[in-house]
């Protein structure tokens, strides 16, 4: 199973992996501070007590056991935080302000921290101290000792606070970083979905802009007059081939209707007949190539991607075979459907349509008696595959290229009947759905493959499913 | 025939007006939108032809209007522009068939008597007769005489339509508009082959034949030569 989307984007990957930089530097920093406190503050203690020894020892020098225990009893009495205890070699307390040995290992001249009660008014507390044992002369001991209760119960407080504060910073980072990249998705999110609505035709489309001025209304603002500038071209484009449409057809139109007037006017057996009405066999050859071009020209300008729908590249295959079927057997060639399951394409049905009959007529043509001519779809990974296998002529490895360009025939089939825009216009349409025409080598004869990529068919998903044309129309 | 022409280019108008008045149409021509509207609204014609792009009011604009009137009467288009989907808009105004320009006049004349026929449609039939050939469109059985033929869908549909159309000219590009729903130029004369196989099954071994072909226009389905 996947990780939940919002944990794959890339906001949130950034935010996490801030707030985990964040959390273990001021960890580090939390421990580095604690620990020099710490070092200071028993640094101070440990001077505090070394002092104290010193003092106590030159008293116990001077004035013998009953001296020092005399200064002891007095410093007791004093209170504060100072803690003694002078102990004979059985360690039976002598004099001091403790109630006896504390429960430790006996380590002279190291300084120790032990726990020890105090009472106050009747009430005994169990409390922290630091402090040093120094052996007397004649096996008398002497605990010197502060008491760091309140110091060490910071130093407590703090270590069990701290990993549930790094916890909680964690867990309040997360959170906002969650919410952040959520917000940065939904923002990405719409450029996305309008960006496919554009993909799938509709170009009046723009990106919508907040107007607070950050990056992603920068980006907008670009991305909208980037579309500006396309439309603007589309326009033009169409512009472009109505009028060359137009000014052609004119012309064209005029010269046919005179045809067509005079043949009316000769009998259908004089020679001028049959010379004109070769003509007109011209001239619609040339109406035909002029058609084909111009067709062209729109499949290649993406005119027609307003026409997109879902379709089931089955039915064009039933209907085109349906079509051309008879041809090939006339022909006497084998031509079959293979079985296929569906197979749902975002495109422009008639130029889907169009192509594949370009396709089978190629296959058809160039295919001797006797051959076989195969039309299948495969589904792959890749995409939906469009598949015309012949065992005809074929196409030589050098010319696969060449004769997708316009107006191209090859020496074998220089003498049929076609213009040579055949595969022109495949290309073109094969451009306008973003799939690939591929030929290869089907041994013998010419395997042509129209490949729609699955990405297509997604980024144009939301192409309405019936008739968009229509619905553009009535716009 | 009552036949209105709305066409701006006037060369082009007189051919269609001669070639239609000799056909033995009465027709009347308008030169802009504006004049197209006025007249198709007041005098009742059995079919016009309106140019895309006119003068004062396009093509389309004129048929939205007369639809919008109320009126019926059958239109073709004719288009200069590049159709890709330009097709779909004039069928979306209110366009009933729709031509692109240069067109041959024997393709226009089929498809105008093809919109007249339709405005005038007999009672829903059932049952389609040419000759001795008869076709039951219920039970979707054909025979000739006592001897029942043999059709597959689509040859159906195409005897269908050729008997729909009966004595009249019917064009391959109408045929494969119409039968296979196609809108497109196949180059190969795919249609021929279809109606050569239509004809050995209604034809062969019978003394008239009834599918024939129009030289230089397409075929028709008749009784008697």
């Amino acid at each position: 199973m996947r990780a939940p989307r919002l944990f794959r984007t890339l906001a949130f990957r950034i935010v996490f992996i801030y707030i985990a930089i964040f959390a273990i530097s001021a960890a580090g920093l939390v421990a580095f501070t604690y620990w020099n406190t710490k070092r200071a503050l028993d640094m101070q203690t440990d001077q505090t007590i070394d002092a104290e020894i010193l003092g106590l020892s030159e008293q116990y020098q001077r004035l013998g056991l009953g001296g020092l225990a005399n200064v002891i009893i007095s410093r007791s009495v004093r209170g504060g935080q100072s803690l003694y205890l002078l102990t004979d070699q059985m360690r039976h307390p002598i004099a001091g302000n403790l109630d006896g040995w504390p429960q430790i290992i006996y380590r002279p001249n190291s300084f120790i921290e032990f726990n020890y009660e105090r009472r106050v008014g009747g009430v005994s507390t169990l409390r922290r101290a630091r402090g040093r044992i120094f052996a007397l002369t004649g096996g008398f001991q002497l605990l010197v000792a502060r008491d760091v209760h309140e110091r060490h119960e910071t130093v407590r407080l703090f270590s069990t606070t701290l990993p549930w504060s790094l916890m909680l910073m964690l867990v309040l980072g997360v959170i906002g970083g969650g919410f952040m990249s959520r917000n940065l998705i939904a923002r990405l999110d719409s450029i996305n979905d309008i960006s496919r609505e554009i993909m799938g035709g509709d170009l009046s489309r723009r990106i919508p802009i907040r107007g607070s001025g950050d990056e992603f209304d920068t980006l907008a603002t670009s991305l909208n007059q980037m579309l500006d500038r396309i439309e603007r071209l589309m326009r033009g484009m169409r512009e472009v081939t109505d009028s060359v449409a137009h000014d052609l057809r004119t012309p064209l139109n005029r010269l046919r209707n005179r045809i067509d007037a005079a043949l009316r006017r000769l009998p259908p057996e004089s020679a001028e007949y049959t010379e004109i009405e070769s003509a007109a066999v011209e001239i619609d050859q040339l109406i035909a190539t002029f058609n084909a071009l111009l067709l062209i020209a729109e499949a290649e300008a993406g005119m027609a991607r307003e026409a997109m729908a879902q379709i089931d590249l089955r039915d064009v295959v039933e209907g085109i075979s349906e079509l051309y079927g008879p041809l090939a057997e006339e022909k006497g060639l084998t031509f079959d459907v293979a079985p296929s399951g569906e197979a749902m394409i975002a495109g422009n049905k008639r130029l889907i349509a169009q192509a594949l009959a370009n396709l089978v007529d190629n296959a058809i043509k160039y295919t001797p008696e006797g051959g076989k001519v195969r039309v299948s779809i495969e589904n792959t990974p890749a995409g939906v595959s469009l598949i015309v296998a012949d065992t005809g002529v074929g196409v030589p490895v050098d010319d696969r290229v060449r004769v997708l360009d316009r107006f191209v025939r090859l020496e074998a089939s220089r003498h049929s009947p076609g213009t040579g825009l055949g595969l022109s216009l495949v290309v073109a349409v094969a451009k306008l759905h973003n799939a690939r025409l591929e030929l290869a080598d089907n041994m013998p004869g010419l395997k042509a493959s129209l490949l729609f990529p699955h990405d297509t068919a997604r980024a144009i998903a939301r192409a309405p499913a019936e008739n968009p044309a229509l619905q553009i129309a009535a716009k | 025939m009552r036949i209105l022409v709305v066409e701006d280019d006037l060369e082009a108008q007189r051919y269609l007006v001669n070639g239609l008045k000799e056909a033995g149409h009465v027709v009347d021509d308008a030169d802009d939108g504006e004049i197209g509207l006025s007249l198709s609204l007041s005098r009742p014609y059995d079919v016009a032809i309106v140019d895309r792009m006119l003068p004062k009011m396009d093509g389309l604009k004129l048929v939205e209007e007369l639809r919008q009137h109320g009126n019926v009467t059958p239109v073709l288009f004719l288009s200069a522009l590049s159709e890709v989907d330009d097709r779909v808009k004039g069928l979306k105004a209110g366009g009933d068939d729709y031509l692109t320009k240069p067109y041959a006049f024997v393709e226009l004349l089929a498809r105008l008597d093809a919109l007249m026929r339709r405005r005038h449609p007999a009672a829903v039939k059932t049952r389609l007769q040419v000759g001795d050939l008869e076709l039951d469109l219920l039970t979707r059985t054909a025979k000739r005489g006592e001897a029942s033929i043999d059709l597959q869908p689509r040859e159906f549909r195409l005897l269908e339509y050729l008997m729909r159309h009966a004595s009249q000219v019917v064009t391959r590009t109408m045929l494969l508009e119409s039968v296979w729903e196609y809108h497109f130029d196949p180059q190969t004369n795919v249609i021929d082959v279809h109606i050569s196989r239509l004809r050995a099954k209604i034809d062969k071994g019978f003394d008239a034949p009834l599918l024939h072909t129009v030289r230089g226009a397409g075929y028709m389905i008749r009784a008697r030569a």
